[in-house]
C-alpha cells in the first residue's frame, strides 16, 4: 500500500504547467523603465492585517488609504496617481520576506513602506539595498537597524525606541524627582526587554540609587495579571513602567483599576496613548502616557493646526475613531514619498528618478509630519519629536486625555549617528531635565 | 518500475522548479521555503506511518536554523554549517526521542508540542542572547571558501535543498521498504505483535525520530539560509501545526507527497496573501476543508486517481 503506481507522467507534467503558468501571471510586467515617469506609482505597505499587532496595522493602512486619496485627489506625485497595495505581516518574517520580494520582484512597486514589526525591518533593510528598492521603515521600533548596520536604499520616517522611552523617562524625573522604587511589567518579546534595558539604564545613569523591586515579563498576549497586580500591590513601588500595547496593556490596566493599583503608584506607559480610547476612564488621571512621537490629535502647538484638525476629522468621522500613533506615522511615511519625490525631480530638472536618485533624495530630507516636521539624518534615522503627558479625565471625551504635555525635541533625546543607544544613554546628565520645555495643560 | 517513475517525476518536477525561479526570480524564495519544509515534513510522514503525529516538530526545524545563526560568525562555510545544524538537530532529537518515544497517540503530539514550546520560550527568555522576537541576523557565509553574496546565497540554498530533497526522498523510500520502515507500520496496526515478534516498537520509533530530527535540523539550515534573519517564531506552535497541514494536504502515500503539500501550501499562501490582503487566512483553510473532505489522501491521492483514470481509458480499445 506504501507506494502506488503513480501512473502517467503527463499528469504531473501538465499540473506543473498549470502551476508555471499561474505563477507568471502573477508575475505581471517583469521590466520596467525605471527613469520614465510611470502611469501609477505602486507603493507596496507591509502592515498588520492580522494577529495581535492588527491594532497598529488597521488603523495604519486605514490612514494610508485616506491620505493617499486625498493625494490622489490633489494630482498625485508630480501627476502621478499613487496605488497603494497592502500586505500582511501577520504570518511571520519567513512569509515576509516572501512577500518583500514578490512586491519589488512582480508587483513591481516603486516604493515601500516596512514594516511594524522589528524583525521584519532588521529582515527588509538589507533586503532593500540588496534589491535596490528604496523602503522607508515606517513604523517598527528597535533602534539596531541604524546602529548595527549601513543602508542606500533603506530610511526611516520615525523615531526609533531610544527617543521613545527617554522621553517618558525624563518626564518622570521632572514630575516626580524623588521615587524611590520601581517595578516593570513588559511583555515578553523583543520590544519589553529592549525598552526595558534602554529604561533602565537611562535611570541608572540620572537618578541612580533608584531600586527595582520588580521586572515582571509576563508572556505576550496574557489575558490575565492577577499575579503581577498581587506583587505590585504587596511590593508598592513608586513607579510601575509599562511598554505594552494593545489587548496586554488594555487588559492590564483594567486589571490594575479594579484593584487599585493606580491609587499607590504612577504608572508610566510610554503607548498607552494608542490605548486610551479602548480602556475609557478606567484609566484614571494623573499617570504618564506617551506616543511613540508627538502622535496627538490635540497636539498643544501643531506646526499647522489646519493640517492636523482636518486630517483627524475626516479620520474620525470615517472610521469613527481618532487616529492614533500608526496613522501619524503612516501619514510621515507617505509626505516623506512626496517630499522625496519632489526633491529628487527637482534635482533632475523635472525629469523622473531613477530607484538609485530617489533613494538619494530621502538622505537629509525633511518633510512635514502631522504635527511638525520630521528629518532623515545622514545614517538613514529620521528625527521625530516626543510628546508626553498625564492623563486627565474631561467632560468632552470619553476617555482620558493629556495634560501637562512636554514636546520633547527630537535631537536633544536621539542617540547622535555613529553611537550605540546604551552607551550614549550612560552619557547623559540630569542637567537634561532642567532644560525641558514647560508642560502645556489640556484646553478644553 | 514505479521506482523509475517516482524518480522521472522528481526530476521533472526539479527542473521545473528551477526553470520557474529563472523565469520568476521572486518564487526562488517561496521555492526554497516549501523545498526546506518539505524536508521537514518527510519526516512526519515517517512518523505518521507509525500512526503518530508530532505537533512540535518546529523543534528541530528552528534548533538547526539558530545553530547555523549561532555559528555562522565563527564558522562562515555553508557545508560545515549544514552537517553542524543536522548534528545538533540530531542529537536533540535522540535526547528527547528516548523521551517521547515511550508514549503514544495523543500523548506522544502533545509531549512534542510542550517541548518545541519550552525551545519557543528559551529562545524569548534569553533575550540578550538570542535577542529574542527581533530575531539574528544571519552573518555572510561562503560556500567552498567562496564568500556568498545575498543572491548567490539565495541559489545556494535553493540548489542545496534541491539535492537535499532527493537524497532524503530516497533514503526514506528505502527506509520505509526496510524492515524497520515495516516495523512502523506494525507500531500503527498492532504494537504487541511487534513486542511478541522480539523488535523493540520503542527503539523502532526511536530510530524514526532521531531521522526525523536530522531531516529537520537539515530544513532548519535552508530556512535560515534563505531568510537570514532567524527568529523564535519558526518553533511556535502554529510552525508545527503548519507542517502537520502540510503532511495531510501532500498526502502520506509518497515520499513526493510533503513536497507536492508544501510547494502548494506556500503557493496557496502566496497567492492568497497576493489576492486577499487581509482575509488570505480564510482561504487556506477552505483549502485544507476541501482536501479533507473530497480528497482524504491528500493532493497525492488526487493526481493518483488522476492518473489511474488515464491509464484505465487508454487500456480501453
Amino acid at each position: 500500500m506504501a507506494f502506488e503506481c503513480i501512473g502517467s507522467t503527463l499528469t504531473r507534467r501538465e499540473a506543473f504547467a498549470a502551476m508555471g503558468v499561474g505563477a507568471l501571471v502573477l508575475s505581471g510586467r517583469l521590466a520596467q523603465a525605471q527613469a520614465a515617469r510611470p502611469s501609477e506609482l505602486r507603493v507596496g505597505i507591509a502592515t498588520y492585517l492580522s494577529g495581535p499587532a492588527s491594532v497598529f496595522g488597521v488603523p495604519g493602512k486605514q490612514a494610508a488609504e485616506l491620505l493617499i486619496e486625498e493625494l490622489n485627489a490633489a494630482g498625485g506625485i508630480a501627476g502621478v496617481k499613487v496605488r497603494p497595495i497592502f500586505v500582511d505581516e501577520g504570518p511571520g518574517v519567513d512569509h515576509f520576506v516572501g512577500e518583500y520580494r514578490r512586491l519589488v520582484q512582480s508587483e513591481n512597486v516603486n516604493i515601500l513602506f516596512s514594516a511594524i514589526s522589528s524583525a521584519d525591518c532588521l529582515a527588509c533593510a538589507p533586503l532593500a539595498d540588496e534589491l535596490k528598492r528604496p523602503t522607508l521603515l515606517w513604523d517598527c521600533g528597535t533602534q539596531r537597524i541604524f546602529e548595527e548596520g549601513k543602508y542606500e536604499y533603506a530610511y526611516r520616517t520615525q523615531a526609533n525606541a531610544t527617543p521613545e522611552i527617554l522621553a517618558p523617562l525624563l518626564y518622570l524625573l521632572r514630575v516626580k524627582p524623588d521615587f524611590k522604587t520601581v517595578a516593570v511589567v513588559n511583555q515578553d518579546y523583543a520590544w519589553g526587554r529592549d525598552s526595558w534595558s534602554l529604561f533602565k539604564t537611562g535611570l541608572e545613569t540620572l537618578l541612580p540609587g533608584v531600586k527595582v523591586v520588580a521586572e515582571l515579563f509576563p508572556k505576550f498576549g496574557a489575558t490575565d495579571f492577577s499575579t503581577e497586580v498581587t506583587r505590585l500591590l504587596a511590593l508598592r513601588p513608586d513607579v510601575v513602567l509599562s511598554t505594552s500595547w494593545g489587548g496586554d496593556l488594555d487588559t492590564f490596566i483594567r486589571q490594575s483599576a479594579d484593584r487599585n493599583l493606580f491609587e499607590r503608584s504612577t504608572f508610566v506607559l510610554p503607548l498607552a496613548e494608542s490605548s486610551l480610547q479602548r480602556v475609557g476612564k478606567a484609566l484614571p488621571a494623573g499617570h504618564i502616557v506617551g506616543a511613540r512621537g508627538d502622535h496627538w490629535f490635540l497636539h498643544p502647538s501643531p506646526k499647522d493646526p489646519a493640517l492636523l484638525k482636518r486630517f483627524t476629522d475626516s479620520y474620525q468621522a470615517r472610521f469613527g475613531a481618532y487616529p492614533i500613533y500608526p496613522c501619524h506615522h503612516m501619514a510621515q511615511a507617505v509626505f516623506a514619498m512626496k517630499a522625496g519625490y519632489e526633491k529628487a525631480i527637482a534635482a533632475k530638472g523635472g525629469a523622473w528618478p531613477n530607484d538609485a536618485e530617489l533613494a538619494a533624495a530621502f538622505r537629509g530630507l525633511e518633510f512635514p509630519s502631522l504635527t511638525a516636521s520630521v528629518k532623515i539624518r545622514e545614517d538613514g534615522q529620521g528625527l521625530e519629536n516626543q510628546i508626553v503627558g498625564t492623563t486627565f479625565h474631561s467632560d468632552k471625551y470619553p476617555f482620558p486625555v493629556m495634560t501637562d504635555m512636554v514636546v520633547f525635541e527630537a535631537a536633544k533625546i536621539t542617540t547622535p549617528v555613529g553611537q550605540k543607544s546604551v552607551d550614549w544613554l550612560k552619557t547623559l546628565t540630569p542637567e537634561v531635565i532642567k532644560t525641558l520645555p514647560a508642560p502645556v495643560a489640556f484646553k478644553g | 518500475m514505479m521506482r523509475a517513475r517516482e524518480i522521472l517525476v522528481a526530476a521533472v518536477a526539479a527542473a521545473a522548479i528551477l526553470l520557474l525561479t529563472l523565469a520568476v526570480p521572486w518564487l526562488r524564495f517561496v521555492f526554497t521555503i516549501a523545498i526546506a519544509k518539505g524536508i521537514t515534513v518527510l519526516g512526519i510522514l515517517v512518523l505518521l506511518r507509525a500512526g503518530q503525529v508530532s505537533f512540535g516538530h518546529a523543534l528541530y526545524l528552528s534548533f538547526g536554523a539558530y545553530i547555523v545563526a549561532f555559528a555562522a560568525p565563527f564558522c562562515p562555510e555553508a557545508l560545515l554549517l549544514l552537517p553542524l545544524a543536522a548534528l545538533g538537530a540530531t542529537l536533540l532529537g535522540l535526547v528527547i526521542g528516548l523521551f517521547v518515544s515511550r508514549y503514544r497517540d495523543i500523548f506522544f503530539g502533545m509531549l512534542n508540542l510542550a517541548l518545541s514550546m519550552v525551545f519557543y520560550s528559551t529562545l524569548e527568555k534569553f533575550y540578550s542572547i538570542t535577542h529574542g522576537t527581533d530575531g539574528i541576523r544571519l552573518a555572510r557565509t561562503t560556500f567552498l571558501g567562496m564568500t556568498l553574496t545575498p543572491e548567490t546565497q539565495a541559489w545556494t540554498a535553493l540548489g542545496l535543498a534541491l539535492l537535499l530533497a532527493a537524497v532524503f526522498a530516497i533514503l526514506v523510500r528505502i527506509y520505509l521498504e526496510s524492515p524497520m520502515g515495516h516495523g512502523l507500520s506494525a507500531i500503527k496496526t498492532r504494537e504487541a505483535r511487534l513486542e511478541f515478534m522480539g523488535i523493540s516498537a520503542q527503539r523502532v520509533l526511536l530510530a524514526a525520530y532521531v531521522l526525523s530530527a536530522f531531516m529537520a535540523g537539515c530544513g532548519g539550515f535552508i530556512v535560515a539560509m534563505a531568510t537570514r534573519q532567524v527568529t523564535p517564531s519558526l518553533a511556535y506552535w502554529t510552525a508545527s501545526g503548519e507542517l502537520v497541514f502540510i503532511a495531510i494536504l501532500g498526502g502520506t502515500g509518497s515520499v513526493l507527497g510533503p513536497f507536492l503539500g508544501a510547494i502548494a501550501y506556500e503557493l496557496t499562501r502566496v497567492y492568497a496573501a497576493a489576492l486577499f490582503a487581509e482575509g488570505w487566512q480564510m482561504i487556506l483553510g477552505a483549502v485544507l476543508l476541501l482536501v479533507i473532505l473530497f480528497a482524504p489522501g491528500g493532493l497525492w491521492s488526487i493526481l493518483r486517481r488522476m492518473a489511474r483514470q488515464r491509464v484505465g481509458r487508454d487500456a480501453r480499445p
